[in-house]
């Protein structure tokens, strides 16, 4: 199947290889569309209008609350629309750190991505909480083993990356939040990485908190999603105070309205919310089976590409993730990337926002490719044409030995 | 199509593989400056000493790509001697020339010439700009001293 046929991005740009995709995934025509529907058949405020482009709309946005709802296997007023996952994991974190008290423990690890990883550090510094770090495994991986090494009655907050950005690696996320809810610690998961390649159930992780971006999934910027379970959002305060959220305002008193709008403070960003449902639709034709099969089978292909080129390192190496985390041996990320990027190649390359990981691997950067199910072989192919042409590209300057 | 040959010169390859200038003096004298691209994980050092209004010394390390690197080696050796305002109005015009701005040809930049071509390269301006800036901020807190 072409699907590059559905993003218009190939129509201006027919040779680009785009491998990307963990940084931000392109977007079908499907969900431009709706985007421009929002603004061209609507355009009024939702929530709050009493006349037809209002109250159309806010049938609209509540319709993609519950096909999300639906998605991820949570109810309706669980699903909070945030700005991104960045804004998630950080409402978490910023509602929660209250209940913090000095000598809590926080869970957490050096594969996050910095928004993962930093709001709870601020958090802890704050309340004098403990950081722990769950000790990885020599390939950098995260185990319950492990994790049980680090877990304790002190324990109160566990937060994780279903799927670590640069590696690649899936978390074994379940089994965590079950013995994290054994110590009464509450669970909140990035799912950042996870959630545009394969089946979200956030009733079977039984996560407590559960973040993503929609731009990473085929979807509009400046959205995200927020889902945390029905009786820990009633009993949190909101992180942010404005209009709609509220019930009943005087001059010495607030009420909030109920879950979700009560952390949606102001007028959300509807054009991206109908551009997600759009998103929401286009990933449920192309169906995870297909998205899982074509993740394994790309990655796997360029892998087993890359291997035979001596001059390559690879640093996850080890399972089928649609990332490649490399770099070229002697050859600093950032002067190999522009050469790609000059060969019409996008890849990643630095830190990748997480440099505690880059650190834990003693490299100052890395190159990443990732995969979606719209490239193909032939991108592959040429991704490894041009890491070879690089390759001879620096020993003729004089950069290679 | 900009030329990646115009940004992989010789001469940047030769203060790639071999820095001037290289090491922290950390002595009495010195001033330093830490510089730090976040995202591509770039790290400058650059340490000046001034003596009687003239740049007498520049030192560097760090660690990142090769164009940050070799700026910083090249900028060293350029400014090395140099009058405090002449160094930062070279710095200046060096900074103009890599992000593709107006910047006044007359002034000789010497062998940061050689950088000319970042400017087709938006990207890599970055990491053709943080030593120089580290070197203009350890120059601009001396001048103040002064």
């Amino acid at each position: 199947m072409n699907y590059k046929q559905y993003f218009p991005v190939f129509q201006n740009r027919k040779d680009m290889v785009y491998l990307d995709s963990a940084a931000s995934s392109l977007k079908p025509k499907k969900v431009s569309d709706a985007i421009t529907d929002y603004y061209n058949f609507y355009s009024g405020n939702i929530e709050r209008g009493v006349y037809p482009i209002s109250f159309e709309a806010t049938a609209i946005v509540e319709k993609v609350r519950e096909k999300i709802a639906l998605f991820i296997n949570a109810s309706k007023e669980e699903v909070i629309f945030t700005r991104g996952c960045t804004d998630s994991l950080n409402t978490v974190a910023l509602s929660l750190k209250e209940n913090l008290k000095k000598g809590d423990e926080i869970i957490t690890t050096e594969l996050e991505h910095h928004s993962s990883f930093l709001p709870w550090l601020k958090a802890s510094e704050e309340k004098g909480a403990v950081i722990k770090f769950i000790p990885l495994t020599e390939e950098g991986k995260i185990t319950v083993d492990n994790f049980k090494k680090v877990l304790s009655d002190k324990t109160k907050i566990v937060a994780i990356s279903h799927v670590s950005n640069v590696m690649g690696y899936l978390t074994p996320v379940k089994e965590i939040i079950a013995l994290s809810h054994i110590k009464g610690a509450i669970v909140s998961v990035d799912g950042a990485q996870a959630a545009p390649h394969m089946k979200i159930d956030v009733k079977d992780l039984d996560a407590d908190f559960y973040s993503f971006s929609f731009h990473k999934m085929c979807g509009p910027t400046g959205l995200g999603v927020l889902y945390g379970k029905k009786e820990l959002l009633n009993s949190m305060e909101p992180v942010e105070l404005g209009g709609e959220m509220n019930d009943e305002v005087s001059k010495d008193n607030v009420t909030y309205k109920n879950i979700p709008y009560k952390f949606e403070a102001g007028t959300m960003p509807i054009a991206e919310i109908f551009g997600a449902g759009a998103a929401i639709d286009f990933l449920n034709e192309v169906g995870f089976g297909y998205i899982e099969k074509r993740d394994k089978e790309l990655s796997g292909y360029a892998k087993k590409l890359l291997r035979s080129i001596p001059e390559i390192v690879i640093y996850n190496d080890y399972e089928e993730s649609p990332i490649i985390a490399f770099n070229i041996k002697g050859i600093h990320s950032h002067d190999a990337v522009s050469f790609y990027s000059e060969n019409n190649v996008c890849l990643r390359a630095g830190l990748h926002c997480a440099e505690p990981l880059h650190k834990w691997l003693n490299i100052t950067a890395s190159l990443r490719a990732s995969f979606y199910f719209y490239n193909d072989e032939s991108d592959v192919e040429k991704f490894i044409f041009v890491t070879k042409k690089a390759i001879a590209f620096f020993k003729e300057v004089g950069y290679l030995e | 199509m900009s030329d990646m040959n115009s940004i992989y010169r010789q001469v940047i390859m030769d203060h790639y593989k071999n820095p001037r200038n290289k090491g922290l003096k950390e002595e009495e004298g010195y001033v330093l400056c830490h510089l730090k691209n976040p995202s591509c994980g770039d790290m400058i050092n650059v340490e000046s000493k001034i003596q009687n209004g003239l740049v007498s010394d520049i030192r560097q390390d760090g660690q990142g790509c090769s164009i940050c690197c070799a700026s910083a080696s090249i900028i060293s050796e350029t400014l090395k001697g140099k009058s405090v305002k002449d160094a930062l109005n070279i710095i200046d015009n060096y900074l103009k020339m890599v992000s593709n701005e107006e910047y006044d040809k007359s002034i000789d930049l010497d062998e940061l010439a050689v950088f000319e071509g970042i400017k087709d390269f938006p990207a890599r301006v970055r990491c053709a700009s943080i030593a120089a800036q580290a070197l203009r901020k350890t120059l601009e807190k001396e001048e103040k001293n002064a």
